[in-house]
C-alpha cells in the first residue's frame, strides 16, 4: 500500500535520465593511508550500486569524490562522458550525506522548501507538504525542527529524495536511525527510483530490500 | 541566478531572525566598547571629538570579528554547506547572498546606531552624517573581506583567533579612509575624497570577494 502511495508522488520527471557513471582507476589518500587505489565500475540507468566496508575503509570518501567535493589523487570521475564536476553534473545529483543539512531553527517545512530551491527544483507549498505527511511527519510540519526526535530530523533530510528529479542518487547511510516503516518507505521509494531509469550508490550496514532489484556491490578495504 | 540570490538572502535572514541573541551580541558589543571611551577618557570635548571616528571605526572592526566566525560555520557543521557546494548555480552567487544577508544583521545596525554614539563624543550633526555614510559604505567591506578569511579557517580549532590574524591587517585602508572621512569634515576639509575611494574599495570587494570565498570554500571542504 505504501509503495502504491509512493509511485504518485513522482512529482517531477527525470532530467535526462539516459546517463552513465563511470569511475576509472581511482585511488584515495586520507592522511598518510591509502583507503583504495585502481577502483573502477560504470553504473548505468536502473542500477544500484551497494559500497561496503568496515568503518573507515573509505566508503564515504568514495561518495564525497562521486559528487565532485573532494578530488581524487588519481584516477577520473565521468558522468555523460564528461567530467562529473560542474552545475550540469549538480543539476543531476542529489548528494544525502551522513550530516542532514536540515537547519534545527526553521521547521521541516521550511528546510524543505529551502533544499530544493537550492537544488534549482522548487516545489510549492502544497508539494511540499505533502511529501512530508508521506513520511510521517503529517502535523509536525511547522514545529522547530529541534522539537522533534533524531530520527524525525533523518526524516526531514530525507524528505528531499521524494521530491528530487535528480536521475544520479548518492545516498550516505540513509537508512540509519529509521524505524522499520521508514526503513521500508525509503526502500520502496528508491526501488521506484531504479524503475524510473534513475541510479543509486550507496552505503549502508543493514540489510538493504529493495523490491524486485539486486543490488551490485563492491567492497573497500 | 537572481532567484537564488534572493532565497539565500531571504534564508540566512530568517535564521537571523530566529537566532536574534546571536545578531544582537554583537550589537551591544559595540555599543559598550563605544560607549566605555567617554567614561575611561573623561569629559574632554576636544579630545573625545579628536578620537571619536576611530573609536567608533576600531569598535565596528572588532564587532564584525565576533559577528564573522558564524557565517558559515553553522552551514558546515550541519551539511548545509556540502549541499551548496552541489547546488546547480555558481557559489559565488550563493556567497554574495550569504555575504549580503550577514552585512544586514552585523554591519547595518552598527551603521544605524553608530550616530547616538557619536553624541556621547560630542560630534556636530554633520559629522554624524558623514559617520553614518562612511560606516554604510564601510561596513559591506568588511563583510566581503572578512569572508575569505571565515572561508579559509573554516572548521579549524582556534580559528577565531587565526580570523582575527587574517582578516583584521586587511581592514587598514577601510578603516583609514572610514575614520579618516570624519576627520577630514571636522578638521574643515572635503571628506568627498575619502567617501569615494571608500566607495571604490566596496565596488571591487564586492566583485572579487565573492569568487575568492568560494574558492576557499571549496578548499575548505575537500
Amino acid at each position: 500500500m505504501a509503495q502504491e502511495a509512493l509511485l504518485s508522488l513522482a512529482l517531477v520527471p527525470l532530467n535526462r535520465p539516459y546517463s552513465m557513471l563511470e569511475v576509472v582507476d581511482l585511488s584515495c589518500l586520507r592522511g598518510e593511508r591509502t583507503l583504495f587505489t585502481n577502483l573502477s565500475f560504470t553504473l548505468s540507468p536502473g542500477e544500484l550500486l551497494q559500497v561496503a566496508g568496515a568503518n573507515g575503509s573509505g566508503k564515504t570518501s568514495l561518495l564525497r569524490m562521486l559528487c565532485g567535493l573532494s578530488a581524487p589523487i588519481a584516477g577520473e570521475i565521468r558522468w555523460n562522458n564528461a567530467a562529473a564536476r560542474g552545475e550540469d553534473f549538480n543539476r543531476d545529483l542529489l548528494y544525502i550525506s551522513h550530516h542532514s543539512a536540515v537547519k534545527e531553527e526553521l521547521t521541516p517545512i521550511e528546510n524543505l522548501l529551502i533544499a530544493s530551491s537550492f537544488a534549482a527544483a522548487p516545489l510549492t507549498q502544497p508539494q511540499a507538504l505533502e511529501a512530508l505527511e508521506r513520511i510521517g511527519l503529517g502535523g509536525r510540519e511547522h514545529l522547530p525542527t529541534k522539537a522533534l526526535s533524531q530520527g524525525q530530523k533523518r526524516r526531514v533530510g530525507l524528505a528531499r529524495l521524494l521530491v528530487s528529479n535528480a536521475p544520479l542518487w548518492i545516498l550516505d547511510e540513509p537508512l540509519t536511525a529509521l524505524d522499520v516503516r521508514a526503513v521500508e518507505l525509503i526502500q520502496a521509494r528508491l526501488a521506484e527510483h531504479l524503475a524510473q531509469q534513475g541510479m543509486i550508490v550507496l552505503t549502508t550496514h543493514q540489510t538493504l530490500q529493495v523490491p524486485g532489484i539486486t543490488p551490485r556491490r563492491i567492497e573497500l578495504g | 541566478m537572481g532567484n537564488v540570490l534572493l532565497s539565500v538572502i531571504r534564508r540566512d535572514l530568517l535564521l537571523a531572525f530566529r537566532r536574534r541573541a546571536d545578531v544582537l551580541t554583537t550589537l551591544f558589543f559595540f555599543v559598550i566598547v563605544v560607549s566605555l571611551f567617554p567614561l575611561g577618557v573623561g569629559p574632554e570635548m576636544k579630545t573625545l571629538r579628536l578620537i571619536a571616528p576611530g573609536v567608533v571605526w576600531v569598535a565596528a572592526l572588532l564587532a564584525s570579528m565576533l559577528s564573522l566566525q558564524r557565517l558559515f560555520a553553522a552551514d558546515y557543521q550541519d551539511g548545509t554547506l556540502e549541499q551548496m557546494l552541489l547546488a546547480p548555480h555558481p557559489l559565488g552567487v550563493i556567497v554574495l547572498g550569504k555575504i549580503v544577508a550577514h552585512w544586514m544583521v552585523s554591519g547595518l545596525p552598527l551603521a544605524l546606531m553608530a550616530p547616538l554614539l557619536g553624541l556621547q563624543f560630542d560630534l556636530p550633526p554633520e559629522a554624524l552624517g558623514i559617520l553614518f555614510i562612511a560606516l554604510l559604505l564601510g561596513t559591506p567591506i568588511l563583510s566581503f573581506i572578512g569572508a575569505i578569511g571565515a572561508a579559509l579557517t573554516l572548521g579549524l580549532r582556534g580559528g577565531g583567533v587565526l580570523l582575527s590574524l587574517l582578516v583584521l591587517p586587511l581592514y587598514i585602508p577601510a578603516l583609514i579612509f572610514g575614520a579618516g572621512a570624519v576627520e577630514a569634515y571636522i578638521a574643515g576639509v572635503n571628506p568627498e575624497g575619502h567617501l569615494s575611494l571608500l566607495a571604490a574599495l566596496l565596488i571591487f570587494s564586492g566583485l572579487a570577494t565573492p569568487w575568492v570565498t568560494a574558492l576557499a570554500l571549496r578548499i575548505a571542504m575537500e
